[in-house]
């Protein structure tokens, strides 16, 4: 396995600052700028501290990146941003933008986006993208240079427009097919689990109330008193510390999030190949049906009705010349449509091969993540049950002394 | 009453002493032939203490204000009794549907236990309905007005609401009957009340109650307490504390009821989510291979805390709720008492003016006044002791509810942790 550019390089998106600029329409704007830190990684282990290099980069650059990087690996999973607006949420959390926590929870994300562009076999070695960490201006520059804008196809954009391909390798349609029943399956999940949080939030709130009243009528009592004052205390513990548990789950959530995206990525590299399969059977039927014409003309038997045999038989047919003329041009185009097909065929081979790579190399990587996911998320319940065990004791033991 | 309470004349069943086979007899059918106790019965032991008597004419158990300190010193007694020393026992059990033509309705069985010289045999097992209990309980506020009654469970309960023969309504009003001849048993006087102790052995509980109407009518008492429409002018202080505690009380327990409820309508609600998100864990563990059995795993984890999550809130409702509710009304009760002693206080006090006024020349008080006076220092007397214990026994029973509902929630904690 070629090294890969995470292990040379420490990167890390360390801050984010919010800041005002004209944008290409000259309009003034807020935006939040985040800083990029890299360091490089070898001089470390000889005990020296590498120095560190940094740059801002805003989110819009973040996206023409993943741009660039999806239509010059059309085979290739990319990874996903972080969602570009707040969505899943709960009614503690902010759909702003400028949330001071949402804009947490993106630089984290960003530095995961960086983190696994920069671990991916392929895509570390770009050097747009190797760019994008150490060159601070000129940046956006260089992207435009490459062209890449014009080598989008525009059709993998209308995400649902369907093409008849009669032979697409199955795997593909199935793996598709996944694609669209993960994306369902885990927007559901996330939709819930914010109901879910909503709903606990508002068990663990009300029993706050308890910490008010309990000091009330301690107020009132002799004996029974100092057991009721301090059991209150403890509603009060557990009342606030649903705030930190639903926060860790936060984190659950993003993780889910990434395998959302990174189900569309996935979409996308299906949908390439359906393109260029689509185009190579265009192309192939071309092809074939230009043969047809060339052996009609070469025999001047007509076989199949064409507009031009009824005008022929109308209006006479064409001299010699004409024909041969045709004929020449025929013979050029099927010559042409030949090696067409040809390297088509040879770049689809290519592509399926290479996109099956990278996606086996994806599916164990899913694997891997989401199975940690699931545990830790198991992990943080256990934790948020064994609190719940100790407020209720210590205000058991309260109760008891009253 | 802290004299001895002379033992029944009975012209059925053998004294205590004479009985071959003392606890030999444990079912009903076996008892012997119903007490019906004679006119003498009705009236109160206080025959003695004749000159004693409340506005409406009904007789007081206590003979007089030297009676209370006997009370308090059974009191002292009483705190350190053992159980093995307690000589009366009750427990209420068995619910019956009873289908009759007119109506339906449900019985309990009363059992009673006790080596006590007032009651002819050692057992007794009746069946009881909740009309007898209510019947109770006006008994003994009349007889006994200057206790403090327990509360019985709520009367009436709405139709189409609540169903009353469900088996979780009909477990909660036992339970709160039991709770209540439970408390009438461990005071010192109301136990030895004698509607108490017929309507524990008594087999036909209805021919006493139309009997006891008909004296009642014989000698023309009438069952209300009559407001002799005098005003205290102020509450000794005590008693006026022990009013705003009852007030602040009932305020608290009240807010707690409404958190509880609170509490329980989230937990409910966050249940309905629960439900639904276990099963989209599922439905992704059937896309995937490798991850299909952890999916499943936090699927079937997530049933599991809905399962544990619904038998907490089935607890507390069932359980804590209702012990609430009862000191409420118990607090009620109690202000009540309350408001008869500033009615005693006031009548002693609106007296005694009226003789002051008088200027006569009497060698001695009259004894009308006298009356009042000790009438009134014997209500203060009982209100007080029965404060003390009440404030005992709420203590408890507070420490033993709250603990439970700590206890409660630390299960449903440790069922979810197991998953």
């Amino acid at each position: 396995m070629e090294d890969c550019l995470a292990k040379k390089l420490e990167i890390t998106v360390s801050e984010a600052e919010k800041r005002t600029g004209r944008n290409a329409m000259n309009i003034q704007e807020t935006y939040t700028a985040y800083l990029i830190e890299t360091r490089a990684v070898e001089s470390q282990s000889e005990g020296q501290c590498a120095p560190v290099d940094s740059l801002w980069r805003r989110y819009s650059e973040f996206e023409l990146l993943r741009n660039y990087l999806s239509v010059t690996y059309p085979h290739i999973v990319v990874p996903p941003l972080p969602e570009k607006r707040a969505d899943f949420v709960w009614h503690k959390l902010s759909a702003d933008n400028m949330d001071p926590d949402f804009v947490e929870r993106r630089r984290i994300g960003l530095e995961n986006f960086l983190l696994r562009v920069a671990s991916h076999p392929v895509l570390c070695q770009d050097k747009i993208f190797y760019s994008f960490l150490t060159q601070e201006g000129g940046w956006k520059e260089m992207v435009n240079e490459t062209g890449f804008q014009l080598k989008a196809d525009s059709r993998l954009k209308a995400l649902n427009a369907t093409f008849r391909v009669k032979n697409p390798d199955k795997r593909f349609t199935e793996l598709k097919h996944y694609s669209d029943e993960l994306q369902s399956v885990i927007s559901h999940l996330l939709r819930v689990r914010a109901r879910v949080a909503d709903r606990l939030y508002g068990v663990y709130k009300v029993h706050g109330n308890y910490g008010r009243v309990f000091s009330e009528w301690s107020a009132i009592e002799k004996e029974m008193g100092d057991g009721l004052q301090s059991a209150g205390h403890h509603m009060d513990v557990y009342a606030a510390s649903i705030d930190d548990i639903l926060e860790e789950e936060e984190h659950y959530a993003d993780q889910l999030k990434e395998y959302l995206f990174y189900a569309e990525a996935l979409r996308a590299v299906c949908r390439k190949h359906e393109l260029m399969q689509y185009d190579l059977e265009m192309a192939a039927q071309d092809l074939t049906s230009k043969k047809q014409q060339c052996e009609e003309l070469a025999t001047g038997t007509v076989r199949t009705f064409s507009l031009k045999g009824m005008t022929s038989k109308l209006f006479g047919q064409e001299t010699p010349e004409q024909r041969e003329a045709k004929l020449k041009i025929l013979e050029e185009q099927i010559q042409e449509g030949e090696e067409q097909l040809k390297s088509k065929n040879l770049e689809g081979r290519d592509f399926v091969k290479n996109a099956w790579a990278d996606i086996e190399r994806f599916k164990e990587q899913k694997n891997h993540d989401l199975k940690e996911a699931l545990i830790s998320y198991a992990v943080m319940q256990i934790s948020m049950c064994k609190k719940g065990i100790q407020v209720w004791t210590n205000a058991k033991e309260c109760f008891s002394k009253m | 009453a802290a004299s001895a309470p002379k033992p029944l004349p009975s012209s059925g069943p053998k004294s205590l002493r004479e009985m071959p086979h003392p606890l030999a007899t444990s079912s009903s059918e076996e008892m012997g032939p119903a007490l019906t106790p004679s006119p003498d019965l009705l009236l109160p032991r206080s025959i003695a203490d004749k000159d004693l008597s409340l506005p409406n004419g009904t007789p007081v158990d206590t003979s007089s204000p030297a009676s209370s300190s006997s009370l308090l010193n059974r009191l002292q007694l009483d705190d350190d009794l053992d159980v093995e020393t307690r000589d009366l026992f009750v427990t209420v059990d068995d619910p019956k549907k009873h289908v009759c033509t007119m109506e339906t309705y449900i019985t309990y069985r009363v059992t009673t236990k006790t080596t006590r010289a007032e009651f002819d045999l050692p057992e007794y097992s009746v069946r009881r309905r909740y009309q007898d209990f209510d019947w109770l309980r006006n008994k003994l506020e009349e007889s006994q007005p200057t206790h403090l009654i327990p509360p019985l469970p709520e009367k009436f309960v709405v139709k189409g609401v609540v169903d009353r023969f469900s088996e979780e309504f009909v477990e909660t009003r036992r339970k709160a009957l039991d709770k209540f001849l439970k408390r009438i048993t461990d005071h010192p006087v109301l136990s030895f009340n004698e509607h108490f102790n017929v309507f524990l052995t008594a087999k036909d509980l209805n021919a006493y109650k139309k009997q006891g109407m008909a004296l009642l009518s014989k000698v023309g008492e009438s069952v209300k307490y009559v407001t002799g429409g005098y005003k205290l002018r102020s509450r000794p202080l005590e008693f006026a504390a022990i009013g705003d505690y009852l007030d602040t009380f009932s305020l608290k327990l009240g807010t707690i009821d409404r958190i509880a409820q609170r509490i329980i309508k989230e937990q409910l609600e966050y249940l309905v989510e629960l439900r639904e998100y276990g099963p989209v864990y599922s439905t992704w563990g059937g896309l995937e291979l490798e991850l299909s059995e952890p999916l499943e795993g936090v699927s079937a984890c997530i049933g599991n805390c809905c399962t544990a999550l619904e038998e907490l809130s089935e607890d507390m409702t069932e359980e804590f709720l209702p012990v609430l509710r009862e000191y409420i009304l118990y607090a009620e009760s109690m202000k009540n008492v309350l408001k008869k002693r500033d009615q005693v206080q006031a009548e002693y006090e609106a007296k005694l003016e009226a003789v002051a006024l008088k200027k006569e020349d009497r060698p001695k008080v009259p004894t009308d006044v006298e009356k009042c006076q000790d009438r009134v220092e014997c209500f203060n007397a009982d209100l007080k002791a029965d404060m003390e214990r009440w404030q005992n026994n709420k203590r408890q029973d507070f420490r033993q509810l709250l603990m439970g509902m700590a206890d409660k929630n630390i299960q449903y904690y440790e069922k979810v942790c197991v998953t």
